[in-house]
């Protein structure tokens, strides 16, 4: 059965790598028509991720991409379209900043408090489009969208002074407050100037062994991935899809909650008006690209944290920096097209390949056959 | 001496005389109406034809037989211009010609009658006629007249300004047949017309094909059904594994000697031999009913019309809406398999999915083994004892896409050796699975292949064999050998058997009555979502389950008096 297993292997580094080079090669031409150099821009990239700032900075943002992309690869699993992740993240990162910031506890609770908070506050938020699609079957999709609108709002209204925010001095800038230091996730320093790599991060790598383990050694990760292969037959199966609509989106938002620890909790320590927005777009990227496969979503949150902060410096050679949100536009793209046009040709290739093989009387063996 | 030849010959039959059936093409001066001569088609991986000939004679109803997946639809793609052929020539009229597209062979006079109708519903006949043929007749009072006219003078009976929505299934058919003449058609490919037919409309349909041979058409007539091909067909062409294995004439040839040739060996028979009936109910269902949803309060006209004492004592809740389960009362005991006729909508699919728990019914009462069930879930009704063979598997019994022994743990993701305390168990999942395949002859190369690549045939023993493995004490087993080749036909009638020697129930529902009386103990009959009439299947006949299926009959079918009523045993 080894050929199979390989196979399958093939196939699923046929898409991503289909896809990759494709948006390279289209990147490359997008440079050639605007008159400027295709190659020189990837290579400052490359030289720039030498550094070792750049490289604590990129790996920072690795583990941010990583645990967003994983709340979108659930819901994915499940044929469940979790548009809201940015919402999710930013209301969670919000709220639990707010509540970090007003309490003091001994180290470890205080941080366990904020991650428990991002967590319900994320769930909550994708729970209302979770209870929506279940009680009046409203797409998750349009939900979620609207509800990344009322969070933005709700985020721009909670900041203000009037309400729970503070204008520190001499600043445009409107935060939430400074959580006290019991309440910060110690990092690994790697030497003067270079940065701290966020503990978190480590955190965002053992929820993707958590992420596997759920999906394909448990029951409810079979449910899941059964409804989403399948509602009818998981329904027939026995599974309660309601339900199973409802949990996804609570799990979803639960893990979009966390995508905002890596930063809080290891450099901001508060909600700001400039935290990070827009993360939760690009993990659907990057959930994509990833195959929704916890291995995968590593190097694909990888390559694009590689774009992000490696093409800082590119603006300073003349080079619009922008072409990398090109080429992760162009990835969006590449990635929809090579996958399916995989797919079919992988169920084409083996649906022919079971039809030579049982031709050449390459069965395993039956009692039937063995009796006659 | 043998009715056929083993290798491909004229089809001017070797006995005596063709007594006035039409004369031999071979003497004729016309030519033949269709002549393939070694027609190949390959897939990718497989062949789907190898070398087919086949000579179809003017003004004769040729039939095509062979199993499920022996070919015979693609070759008439072939012949219909929807699949171009990679070797070999088609001849119409003794013209050789290439048909790039079905408009190449309507062309040609060549029409296609679709085992599955394309009619627009709510559109009448004449305008289903006329839609993409407006350029013929027009669409008003000569299309009219034109369909008045090939309605009568081949005995359709259409009516042009009818709704195809209220029409039977035997009068959409013959709607989908006038639209091909209409067309100017004088060949008229037939896939599988008789398969959602009852009986008494099979010999209707038969007198209209007649009726066309007498004006001269040709009709080719694909079937599996040999009873049947052998009272209508003129000439038999019998395909095996895509290829032409010989030629049979319908006066000489017997149903046992075509079913040889068509299997290559002896055709299974559905009979369960012994009784094995006890008078232990396992399965109990008790004025179930079912009220269609999401449908406004207003009572439909198409509603059976309520009967005031049931209703009054029964459901008293249900208000308005079409009752898809109308008061269904029925008792399965342990060793019996309970079979429902009926033409298809009329309920059954309705009864499976309450009885699964996928719907909830309006009033009623589900009891198994004593215990009941009706507000149960289907994972809890799954763990206590149902097993299920979907009549759609794709939809409700496999994930395509996943490998087969994921399909292994569908259904049955809590019990062992699927999982243990909420965690699975991939190992014995997948050495049950291989146990799976080899006991039920699941034809494939490993465990690891998907789903989707195996023939239905394959898929369908793989789901029997999970089902059976539960140890199930009631099976619902919804057309268990649809589309499924002859030689799994009867490794599933086979398993179901032997299951039920061992106790369990089984409700069957099956739009194939031989399949039905072969198998069952107990036969009912639904329609528009009430059991009307029982029957004992020992002394019933196809013809007479088929009148009471169309709601010309109903209560005790037969005059057998010594048969207890079988549910009702109470």
């Amino acid at each position: 059965m080894m050929k199979f297993d390989k196979d399958k292997l093939i196939l699923g580094a046929a898409g991503p790598v289909l896809a990759l080079v494709s948006s390279f090669v289209l990147t490359v031409l997008v440079l050639l028509a605007t008159g400027l150099d295709p190659i020189e821009p990837i290579t400052l990239m490359i030289d720039n991720a030498a550094f070792s700032d750049i490289q604590v900075l990129i790996v920072n943002q690795t583990g941010i991409y990583y645990l967003a992309a994983l709340a979108v690869a659930i819901g994915f699993r499940m044929n469940l379209f979790n548009i809201g992740v940015d919402g999710q993240y930013r209301l969670a990162a919000m709220v639990s900043a707010l509540v970090g910031a007003s309490i003091e506890l001994p180290g470890p609770l205080h941080i366990l408090l904020i991650v428990v908070v991002a967590m319900l506050t994320g769930a909550f938020w994708a729970g209302i489009a979770g209870i929506l699609k279940t009680t009046r079957g409203v797409s998750e999709v349009v939900s979620t969208i609207m509800l990344n609108a009322i969070a933005t709002s709700l985020v721009a209204w909670l900041i203000l002074p009037k309400n729970f925010g503070f204008q520190p001095e001499g600043s445009n800038n409107l935060t939430t407050g400074e959580i006290a230091e019991s309440g910060w996730f110690p990092g690994i320093d790697m030497g003067e100037g270079n940065g701290v790599i966020y503990g978190f991060t480590f955190v965002a790598l053992a929820l993707g062994v958590v992420y596997w383990f759920v999906l394909n050694r448990t029951r409810f990760g079979f449910d899941l991935r059964a409804t989403g292969a399948s509602e009818t037959a998981a329904q027939a199966s026995g599974v309660d899809a309601k339900k199973m609509v409802l949990t996804s989106m609570l799990i979803s938002g639960g893990l979009a909650g966390l995508a905002g620890m890596p930063t809080l909790l290891g450099e901001s320590h508060t909600y700001s008006l400039d935290f990070p927005v827009g993360v939760g777009f690009t993990a659907i990227t990057i959930a994509l690209l990833g195959r929704n496969h916890p291995v995968g979503i590593f190097f694909a949150a990888l390559l694009f944290a590689f774009l992000d902060k490696a093409s800082s410096s590119l603006d300073t050679e003349g080079y619009p920096k922008e072409i990398t949100k090109i080429m992760q536009g162009i990835i969006v793209i590449a990635v929809v097209v090579s996958y399916e046009l995989v797919r079919r040709y992988g169920l084409r290739r083996q649906q022919q390949k079971v039809g030579e093989e049982l031709a050449a009387g390459g069965a395993i063996k039956t009692d039937k056959e063995v009796s006659a | 001496m043998s009715p056929w030849h083993d290798n491909f010959a004229p089809p001017c039959p070797p006995a005596p005389t063709p007594s006035g059936q039409g004369e031999c093409v071979i003497n004729a001066s016309s030519p033949p109406a269709v002549e393939l001569h070694g027609i190949t088609k390959r897939f990718p991986g497989v062949v789907a034809n190898k070398d087919i000939a086949i000579t179809v004679r003017k003004g004769t109803v040729h039939a095509l037989i062979g199993e499920n997946g022996a070919g015979k639809s693609t070759l008439m793609k072939i012949l219909y211009g929807m699949q171009k052929p990679d070797e070999g020539t088609i001849a119409v009229d003794g013209e050789q010609v290439t048909f790039s597209s079905p408009g190449d062979a309507i062309a040609r006079g060549i029409g296609m009658v679709h085992q599955h109708f394309m009619l627009a519903d709510n559109l009448t006949v004449l305008e289903n006629v006329v839609l993409g043929g407006e350029k013929l007749y027009g669409i008003g009072a000569k299309a009219r007249r034109k369909i008045q006219e090939i309605s009568d003078a081949y005995g359709l009976g259409v009516r042009p300004d009818a709704l195809v929505e209220d029409l039977g299934v035997a009068d959409r058919q013959r709607v989908e047949i006038l639209k091909v003449l209409y067309r100017g058609a004088k060949i008229l490919i037939l896939d599988e017309p008789t398969a959602v037919l009852v009986p008494q409309e099979v010999d209707a349909l038969f007198d209209n094909l007649r009726e066309l041979k007498s004006e001269g058409l040709t009709v080719i007539f694909i079937s599996h059904k040999l009873g049947e091909v052998l009272k209508v067909a003129d000439d038999i062409t019998v395909i095996r594994r895509g290829t032409t294995v010989g030629t049979a004439d319908p006066r000489t040839a017997t149903t046992k000697q075509l079913a040889e040739l068509m299997v290559g060996s002896e055709l299974p028979s559905p009979e369960t031999r012994e009784s094995t009936v006890t008078t232990v109910p396992m399965l109990k269902v008790e004025n179930l009913t079912l009220v269609e949803s999401g449908v406004a309060a207003a009572p439909l006209t198409t509603a059976a019309p309520p009967d005031p004492s049931k209703s009054a004592t029964v459901h008293e809740e249900v208000v308005g809406g079409r009752k898809l389960l109308d008061d269904i009362s029925l008792t399965i005991h342990k060793g019996e398999i309970l079979g429902i006729a009926g033409v298809e909508g009329n309920g059954q699919t309705e009864l499976i999915e309450t009885l699964m728990g996928m719907s909830t019914p309006d009033a009623g009462v589900i009891s198994l083994d004593g215990r009941d069930i009706s507000k149960v879930s289907v994972r809890k009704r799954r763990e206590g004892g149902i097993g299920y063979i979907p009549e759609d598997r794709h939809r409700h019994g496999l994930l395509l896409e996943a490998p087969l022994w994921e399909n292994r743990i569908l259904g049955h993701v809590t019990e062992a050796p699927n999982s243990k305390r909420g965690i699975l168990n991939p190992k014995a999942a997948r050495k049950d699975t291989e146990r799976i395949v080899r006991e039920y002859d699941v034809r494939t190369p490993g465990i690891d292949v998907t789903a989707a690549s195996l023939s239905g045939g394959n898929q369908q023993k793989l789901i029997v064999g999970r089902e059976m493995s539960h140890g199930p004490k009631f099976l619902i087993a919804a057309h268990p050998t649809r589309g499924v080749d002859v030689g799994a036909q009867a490794q599933i009638w086979d398993a179901i058997r032997d299951a039920r020697r061992e106790g369990l129930a089984v409700l069957l529902i099956s739009a194939d009555l031989d399949e039905l009386i072969g198998l069952s103990d107990t036969l009912r009959v639904m329609y528009r979502g009430k059991l009307v009439a029982d029957a004992d299947p020992a002394t019933i006949t196809p013809e007479e389950l088929g009148s009471a299926m169309t709601g010309a009959a109903s209560g005790h079918l037969e005059g057998n008096e010594e048969q207890p009523e079988d549910g009702d045993a109470r």
